[in-house]
């Protein structure tokens, strides 16, 4: 719905990608692991490996989390904004067609958080 | 000359001295002078029928105003010159404090302009003067806050620069975007938004833990503060009731409008609230009550009688507050577990429940705290004393309209973070809730301008002047604590360890030792 304003109300958005100096926004959330309180913001330039993503960017932001070491990338299961996601290690987040601003969610089978309690 | 010197009554008088006020305009027709009180679509058809709650004069105002604004600063000045703050319970208390003072005063100044703003739109003279009492309200009220700030900030760290952290802080982005969602609106959603959410629906729930909070740990000059603005806020509460009964009793149209502005707002009003709720749980040492318990006296109680009371309008309690039934057991232990391990950009301290508050804890919250928080906050204590204390070193992602990382669970979910998201003219937002969705769906225009911290530092535009982001060795945090003016080390962090600490056990011992 429009917003009642008392003139023409339109406005650029404040986070489009052109604002971000050529890298867009990527948004990755750890299921069953709430130790880390809110999905992460990575700010990537789009020809960024996938696999660079998972081992080296995640890595840094998850690797404190104890399970960290057993996340086993070959039985991760994706979802990007919510559906089913299959990415290939060696393509860019471009060629997987992942966009500015993009969630994505990975899933762990068999680790559930510190004592089992999804943290 | 005969004078023949009658003294008015006070009827009279009250009549005289607000209604007798008021003019139509002949030089500019009266649509022009009041552009603002037609363009939200409420209806008036006649602001005489406004009934003033409280038949207050100017001058009456004044008096009574400053007779109390005499007391309170002598017992600031006492605070002050005998030392008081050290009579609080554990320098703990004062991140409370902090993050209240830093995140409530400045709005106070902004519901100041607000009101001021209400006042000079409504063409009717009743609200005006109503509107231009409470403006006069807050501006007190911000001034004797900063005050408190000044106490505070000659002995402790974090208090320093208020105004310029609110611009720029993450967490301040919190009310301060709630404050300009309002201001930004017309009048009549501004009197909904400050006026009946807030200062009614909402009120109880922030200045009570606030109060008692400081009543309970020792801070006299706030709880004399809050003895002096509570005359202030049952006025603000009974102004804020009429404005609503007022616009449903003038036109039916009104109803859709004003339902809506109700949901909006107490949904925005609750999500700030979760700032409240950490801070009642774990950030007071000697607790009051619990968020959870909080809620259900304040909200689900005293509420649940004000929406029967508003139920002849029409008015239904807003769909996205049954949620709240299923978050209260929640959101305090996720919100400080979000400061906890962003810790390092607050500009004050964090720390971990020890055994005696956790057990009080899970007392308190006997379905979720032990099942879901405490193993993690366990397991957080255990590695910060093998030195190994969690920070987090990536920026979170935030809902689009609270503004508030995307900490919150589904409502029937508490392992599974709430993600939606909505698309607007080709671009992604991205939202903690179905409340937050619903918001921003409604007005997407409104809220793509947000100015999301996480995403102005990836634009690099929290940075000072003639930084460079892409030389050798650029270290961002470090950077963005610069330009917050939060001095890393002393303002962030471990309470343990922290110079506050230091400090009040130094100065409480030097107090009540001889050695």
């Amino acid at each position: 719905m429009a917003v009642n304003a008392l003139k023409d109300y339109s406005f650029a958005p404040a986070d489009s990608q052109d604002k971000f100096h050529g890298n867009q926004l990527l948004y990755v959330g750890w299921d069953e692991h709430l130790m880390f309180c809110a999905p992460f913001a990575y700010c990537l330039p789009p020809d960024t490996r996938f696999g660079d993503l998972c081992q080296k960017f995640m890595a840094h932001s998850f690797g404190y989390h104890p399970e960290w070491k057993q996340v086993d990338f070959s039985k991760v299961t994706w979802l990007k904004s919510g559906q089913p996601f299959v990415p290939d290690m060696d393509k860019t987040l471009a060629e997987l067609g992942l966009g500015h601003k993009d969630v994505l969610r990975f899933r762990t089978p068999g680790l559930t958080g510190i004592a089992g309690t999804c943290s | 000359m005969d004078m023949h010197v009658k003294k008015l009554g006070l009827k009279e008088k009250y009549a005289h001295m607000t209604r007798g006020l008021g003019w139509d305009t002949t030089y500019q027709p009266m649509e022009k002078v009041f552009p603002q009180a037609t363009f939200e679509g409420i209806k008036i058809h006649d602001w005489e029928k406004w009934e003033d709650p409280f038949r207050l004069t100017m001058d009456a105002y004044w008096k009574y105003q400053a007779e109390k604004e005499r007391k309170l600063y002598a017992v600031l000045d006492a605070f002050a010159q005998n030392n008081g703050h050290l009579g609080i319970t554990d320098a703990r208390y004062l991140s409370a404090i902090k993050l209240f003072l830093t995140g409530i005063s400045p709005l106070e100044y902004v519901a100041h302009r607000g009101f001021a703003a209400a006042g000079r739109n409504f063409p009717g003279v009743g609200p005006r003067v109503a509107c231009l009492m409470q403006s006069i309200d807050e501006v007190r009220h911000a001034q004797t806050q900063i005050h408190a700030i000044s106490n505070y900030n000659k002995h402790y760290d974090g208090f320093h620069d208020f105004k310029h952290m609110l611009e720029r802080v993450w967490y301040l982005s919190v009310p301060k975007s709630f404050f300009d969602d309002a201001f930004s609106a017309g009048p009549f959603e501004w009197m909904i938004a400050i006026g009946f959410s807030f200062e009614y629906v909402l009120t109880n729930l922030l200045f009570v833990p606030f109060m008692s909070g400081a009543a309970y740990n020792g801070d006299m000059a706030t709880v004399t503060f809050g003895f002096s603005a509570q005359s202030d806020e049952a006025r603000h509460m009974t102004l804020g009731l009429e404005c609503i009964k007022f616009m449903l009793e003038q036109d039916p149209d009104n109803l859709p409008i004003v339902q809506k502005w109700i949901d909006k707002w107490a949904w925005r009003g609750i999500r700030v609230l979760s700032l409240v709720g950490m801070m009642m749980d774990y950030m007071l040492p000697k607790r009051v009550m619990s968020w959870k318990e909080a809620w259900e006296i304040y909200f689900e109680q005293n509420g649940g009688a004000l929406f029967n009371d508003l139920a002849r309008y029409g008015i239904k309690v807003p769909e996205c507050l049954t949620q709240c039934s299923v978050d209260k057991e929640h959101i305090s232990h996720q919100a400080w577990a979000t400061f906890y391990q962003y810790g390092g950009a607050a500009a004050f301290h964090t720390w971990m429940p020890n055994d005696e508050e956790m057990d009080w804890l899970s007392a308190k919250y006997p379905n979720t705290f032990d099942k879901y928080y405490r193993p993690r906050f366990t397991y957080w204590r255990e590695q910060a004393e093998q030195g190994n204390r969690f920070y987090s070193n990536t920026l979170p992602m935030l809902c689009q309209v609270c503004q508030i990382p995307m900490l919150f669970t589904e409502p029937d979910d508490p392992t599974q973070i709430c993600y939606r998201e909505s698309e607007y003219k080709g671009e992604k937002y991205h939202t903690c809730s179905d409340g937050c969705k619903h918001i921003f769906d409604d007005e997407p225009e409104k809220y793509i301008q947000a100015w999301l911290p996480v995403h102005q530092i990836y634009q690099g535009n929290c940075f000072n002047e003639g930084v460079d982001p892409t030389a050798e060795g650029f270290d961002p945090l470090a950077e963005v604590l610069k330009w917050y003016h939060l001095e890393h080390g002393k303002d962030n962090l471990d309470y343990e360890g922290s110079r506050d600490q230091q400090n009040f056990q130094a100065w409480r011992g030097m107090a009540t030792q001889n050695t």
